[in-house]
């Protein structure tokens, strides 16, 4: 019987295995930024132990740092605390990072694939769940705990248990105005939260090969929103092109040999995933979240919930809960919602394809009266990009503000929050209450429905905006 | 780490599904550099809730949790675990946990113990029938003790071994440090590297 791709890559990383005990899984890269790391360095400092690989591992700063006056001290003492025990800790065990000011900095999963680090078939772990988004590439690449960091950093290896497999087929060609995160929130809302648990998936099918490596990564990041640690997609062309003249990818012979190994990772005809799921991409449209879990969503022209029409009781409890949280009436249209805040950013939405497709929308239009939005690029190198293809203006022009790259309000550990009962549409991955800041309440959406929401100021498609005046659009 | 082979304390009802770490431990808290001191943050939004289970003085010396499913989905963060230990939880219960919030009990030395939905809904009868009683996790025995009852539990055999006998996976590991070094010598050539 043939390999799925998971599979292939996993018995290309077996270090050792022994019957009972998990195999020895050798890691390929590690990402580390300062949130889950100093408890691990100290870790390897009261054991006396060093980094075994530096040269495979790369810290930068992202997840607390703040997205104004980045050229400052963090104003945090908390926060700066921790900011200058990560430089502290790379500086002692002599791990490479892009602190807060560099060029390179940015999200962890927006860094590593545009400096071409994340490549088909390699093993990657971070601690952080939306390692997820490297499986683009046909990774294997999945978020750790800090012990698991420590244990990383120590050994650059990791004892597991194989993951089961999962396919996602995703059939048929998306219709106009469907992007990437709306198929990952409809994924979600079909298995469920936890509906991945123990699996790694593998996204299939016609639409997501039609995918650009920045929709896949769209698709990948949210997997652990579905319960999977890791989601891949088959490396093809799309794969090839994006990484050839990257930074850290293979050049001359080494690129042709690297491309000739990457094409074999794709899942044999004759393979068996343990669980199969298909969905039609043609049935697809915008989709939304209006509860307090990822799988809580809807398309967009629906209609919240009634929690007295689910018959599954532990479902019925936690739709009223999260009714009462989001402060929303069962029955109402979703396109009725208003929306205080918009955030366009995060490792799900916050590369350069996403700040396109949100400034097409709203380039010549305004954003709403009493709506702020705010744009966060997902890295200091996207922003430099958008600002040369003048995304940055559009965005100012349109009422919206321009920041520094960072996680920001994607789980607000910076001053980039919501205050209580605020509500959000924001195009990163977790609706969780508080996610976002406490008693904030937030609603999951693509960065097109997040620019078209900015300028309605409720939940809403471009197709919902009225059509520019020729006067709007030269202006 | 300590070594776990049965442990005997008060168990609180958690009548929930799908408590991710934000609720377990928001954000804010994990800008500390530490593994310990976090009991303040453990379900910081709920506590302010006087209903909160917590808060009720029958269990505010809790040590076992009894969970709806999906317990510890979304974020990471060990600081999850850390904050149940912090406040002095030892085991929790539940249907079904998030992959990576489980592996992380079993690596910071919390008992992360699968039970079925029937069962977690019989001990939570128990427990509100007489608040602050006492269920024994038996690791030995993978076994549950609640009133009369002693139920099955299911925890990965290899995690149980560990925390039966107290070993931490890196000296685990580097017993196979050659093994490491003979794999390293034969990667594939054009693996990138982070410096130079």
């Amino acid at each position: 019987m043939g390999l799925t791709l998971a599979e292939k890559v996993w018995r290309d990383h077996v270090v050792r295995s022994e019957e009972g005990v998990p195999d020895l899984l050798y890691i390929d890269l590690h990402l580390i930024h300062e949130v889950t790391s100093p408890q691990a360095f100290e870790g390897l400092r009261v054991a006396g132990r060093s980094v075994r690989r530096p040269d495979l591992t790369l810290a930068t700063e992202d997840h607390n740092v703040p997205t104004l006056d980045v050229d400052k001290p963090i104003a945090d003492p908390i926060s700066r605390t921790q900011v200058e025990t990560l430089r502290a800790n790379c500086a002692e065990f002599g791990v490479p990072i892009y602190p807060l000011g560099h060029a390179e900095q940015g999200i962890v999963h927006v860094v590593g694939p545009q400096l071409g680090l994340t490549q088909p078939g390699m093993t990657i772990v971070c601690g952080d769940s939306h390692t997820s988004t490297h499986g683009a590439f046909g990774a294997l690449a999945f978020g750790i705990g800090t012990s698991e960091v420590e244990h990383v950093l120590a050994t650059q290896t990791l004892p597991l248990k194989p993951f089961k497999t999962m396919a996602i087929n995703v059939e048929g060609e998306l219709p106009e105005g469907v992007t990437a995160k709306d198929v990952i929130l409809a994924i979600i809302a079909k298995i469920g939260t936890g509906g991945g648990q123990g699996y790694v998936l593998e996204y299939r099918g016609e639409a997501i090969r039609n995918l650009s490596m920045e929709g896949r990564m769209t698709i990948c990041n949210m997997s652990i929103e579905a319960g999977a640690r890791a989601g891949m997609i088959a490396p093809d062309d799309t794969t090839f092109d994006y990484l050839k003249g990257r930074p850290r990818a293979p050049e001359g012979a080494e690129w042709d040999a690297a491309v000739e190994y990457w094409r074999s990772l794709a899942t044999d005809d004759d393979a068996e995933f343990d669980a199969e799921v298909t969905l039609r991409a043609d049935e697809l449209t915008p989709f939304v979240t209006w509860g307090t879990n990822p799988g809580q969503g809807l398309p967009l022209a629906a209609n919240v919930p009634v929690p007295g029409e689910i018959e599954d009781q532990t479902e019925r409890e936690s739709a009223e809960k999260a009714l009462a949280y989001m402060g929303l009436e069962p029955g109402m249209p979703l396109r009725d919602i208003a929306i205080d805040t918009v955030f366009l950013g995060s490792c799900t939405n916050g590369r350069m394809e996403d700040l396109r497709a949100a400034a097409d929308v709203i380039r010549g239009r305004r954003v709403a009266d009493g709506v702020r939005m705010i744009v966060v690029p997902g890295s200091a190198r996207v922003r430099l990009s958008a600002e040369a293809e003048g995304l940055d203006r559009v965005f100012l022009a349109a009422g919206a503000e321009w920041r520094g790259a960072g996680c920001s309000m994607c789980l607000a550990m910076n001053p980039d929050k919501l205050a209580p009962q605020e509500r959000s549409a924001s195009t990163s991955n977790r609706n969780f209450e508080g996610r976002q800041g406490p008693g904030g309440r937030t609603h999951l959406v693509s960065p097109q429905v997040a620019a078209a929401t900015a300028v309605r100021g409720t939940l809403s498609a471009p197709a919902d905006l009225d059509p520019l005046t020729p006067l709007a659009e030269s202006a | 780490m300590e070594p776990f082979t049965s442990h005997t304390g008060v168990a609180a009802p958690l009548r929930a599904s799908n408590v991710d770490t934000d609720q377990i431990i928001p954000a804010e808290f994990l800008k500390r550099i530490t593994r310990t001191g976090f009991e303040d943050a453990l379900f910081h939004a709920w506590r302010t809730d006087p209903d909160f289970v917590l808060n009720h003085p029958e269990y505010g010396r809790a040590t076992v949790l009894v969970a709806g499913p999906d317990f510890g989905t979304g974020s990471s963060r060990e600081h999850a675990v850390w904050a149940l230990q912090s406040y002095g939880f030892r085991a929790v219960l539940s249907a079904r946990f998030a992959d990576i919030f489980r592996g992380n009990c079993g690596k910071a030395g919390v008992v992360a113990a699968v039970v079925s939905p029937e069962v977690v809904s019989r001990i939570w009868e128990y427990l509100e029938e007489s608040p602050g009683a006492e269920v024994t996790i038996d690791l030995e025995r993978c076994e549950v003790r609640f009133g009369d009852a002693a139920e099955p539990f299911e925890i990965d055999q290899h995690v149980r071994w560990r925390l039966l006998n107290g070993f931490d996976d890196i000296s685990i590991s580097l017993e196979h440090a050659d093994e490491i070094g003979e794999y390293e010598a034969h990667r594939r050539p054009w693996l990138p590297v982070t410096v130079g």
